[in-house]
């Protein structure tokens, strides 16, 4: 019981959509990982989202978004992030994305993409492999 | 940056923790309340190095069943104590699962106006299968939001039910919410969290059933004074939380107790007692962890087991025999 760390993650919905069924079932199956999840509800600013991991001392970000925002809100998570230096956060985002927005989004630093049909054991496994390497 | 210079990185930041905190770095903090949590042993120092600088937040702990409307209020009165000009630190709890460890951490959903501030520091924690209402860790957490300089921080337990009364002891005020319709609650609280209470608060008070409510509670209160001479007597307020009604009255209220407390002197017999439960329990720890190692290292337990299944031997008189042999002095 003692001495364990657990995954923190925050999972916020930047922008003004208000789909969060994706981001709720994946806080869910991140809790039933063994993860500790803030979930920070519907929009979100960039700045809201950083201070929250700033706070949490999250590991992860994870980002949702069907609104087709995610071009400007996940890279200015990213640098956000950055400047309160918290580079080592994990960033990954989901929702709906355009195939030809990934390689832009991975460029600004998000760490991965999972679109609609992604089984979510695969992107808890990414995240425990990306966060146990740091 | 390359691997190494990384990890230099990190153990600076490791060394000076305490100091970062007490020069008001958030990022220090949040990372110290981190170790805190995993109970990570070099996080003893650090808290040892802010020690001296807290005592002068005051505690308030906000606790009641699911749903009554907690971090509702907490957001609330925050921004109360922000027009005030006050910082707060929050520490919000919620359970974790006994069955796979993790949780969801929804407090922060109901803080919004608060989580923008920066002078408001809000941290989620699991209790990690404390059933006390909150984390083992908790009264750590507040010790580094008071050492950061916070005027108050506020504590959000768990939904309770009726035994989690761990906030009374870790708090300076206590405020148990409760809110109309869930009417078997009070009966079902009475025995436990009914008990704690510095302030009552009716939440929801727009629902239908929140003047009986208030009636009650405020019998039950009377009722306390009858039975047992208090110095204190619990108000009980209505408040919206969602529609900010009552919360002016609530954080005047609650100034009202905390004076109380000082100028009744209990502030300070309230924080002796906690001290000595703190510093007792931190004793228990150190001695078990220590006492067990040896007990348990040498592997000579569990061939005392086997004697104890086959009744070669008995547990009660063994275990007197183990603490003699340790501490020979004892009578």
């Amino acid at each position: 019981m003692t001495g364990k760390k657990r995954i923190k993650v925050i999972m916020a919905k930047p922008g003004l959509d208000g789909h969060d069924r994706g981001a709720k079932l994946l806080a869910r199956v991140f809790a039933e990982a063994g993860m500790e999840v803030v979930y920070t509800g519907l929009r979100q600013t960039p700045e809201m989202i950083v201070e929250a991991a700033l706070q949490e001392d999250a590991d992860v970000v994870g980002l949702s978004s069907l609104s087709g925002v995610h071009n400007y809100f996940f890279p200015r998570v990213v640098e956000l992030l950055k400047e309160n230096g918290l580079d080592d956060v994990l960033v990954v985002g989901g929702g709906i994305i355009p195939d030809e927005d990934i390689p832009g989004l991975k460029d600004s630093g998000v760490a991965a993409i999972f679109g609609p049909g992604t089984r979510t054991e695969d992107i808890v496994k990414f995240i425990v492999e990306k966060v146990s390497r740091n | 940056m390359d691997t190494k210079s990384r990890d230099l990185d990190i153990s600076v930041i490791m060394e000076d923790l305490a100091a970062e905190v007490l020069q008001g770095s958030v990022r220090a903090m949040a990372r110290l309340i981190t170790l805190v949590e995993n109970e990570d042993p070099r996080a003893f120092e650090f808290l040892g190095s802010i020690y001296p600088h807290t005592g002068r937040a005051h505690v308030l702990g906000i606790t009641g069943s699911p749903g009554t409307g907690k971090s509702t209020l907490t957001d609330k009165i925050t921004s109360v104590l922000r027009q005030q000009e006050k910082t707060v630190g929050v520490v919000a709890v919620d359970p974790s699962s006994p069955f796979t460890g993790g949780a969801l951490l929804g407090d922060r959903i109901r803080m919004q106006r608060a989580s923008g501030d920066p002078d408001v520091f809000i941290r989620s924690m699991a209790t990690r299968g404390n059933l006390g209402g909150l984390a083992r860790t908790t009264a750590d957490v507040i010790k580094i939001m008071d050492g950061f300089g916070k005027d108050w921080v506020i504590v959000e337990t768990v939904g309770v039910g009726q035994d989690e009364v761990e906030i009374a002891k870790t708090a300076d005020t206590t405020i148990v919410v409760l809110a109309p319709g869930l009417g078997d609650s009070i009966q079902s609280m009475k025995a436990g969290v009914m008990e704690i209470a510095d302030l009552y608060v009716i939440n929801k008070a727009d629902r239908s059933g929140a003047d009986a409510l208030v009636t009650e509670v405020r019998i039950r209160v009377e009722q306390d004074a009858q039975i047992k001479e208090a110095a204190w007597r619990a108000p009980v307020l209505k408040t919206v939380a969602v529609e900010d009604q009552g919360t002016e009255p609530l954080l005047e209220a609650i100034e009202n107790h905390r004076s109380f407390l000082e100028q009744s002197g209990r502030l300070k017999k309230v924080r002796r007692e906690k001290t000595r439960q703190e510093t007792l329990s931190l004793l228990k720890e150190e001695i078990s962890h220590n006492v067990l190692e040896k007990i348990l290292g040498n592997g000579r337990f569990d061939d005392l087991i086997d004697d104890i299944v086959a009744h070669r031997k008995d547990p009660y008189t063994s275990v007197k025999e183990i603490v003699t042999t340790i501490f020979p002095d004892e009578e």
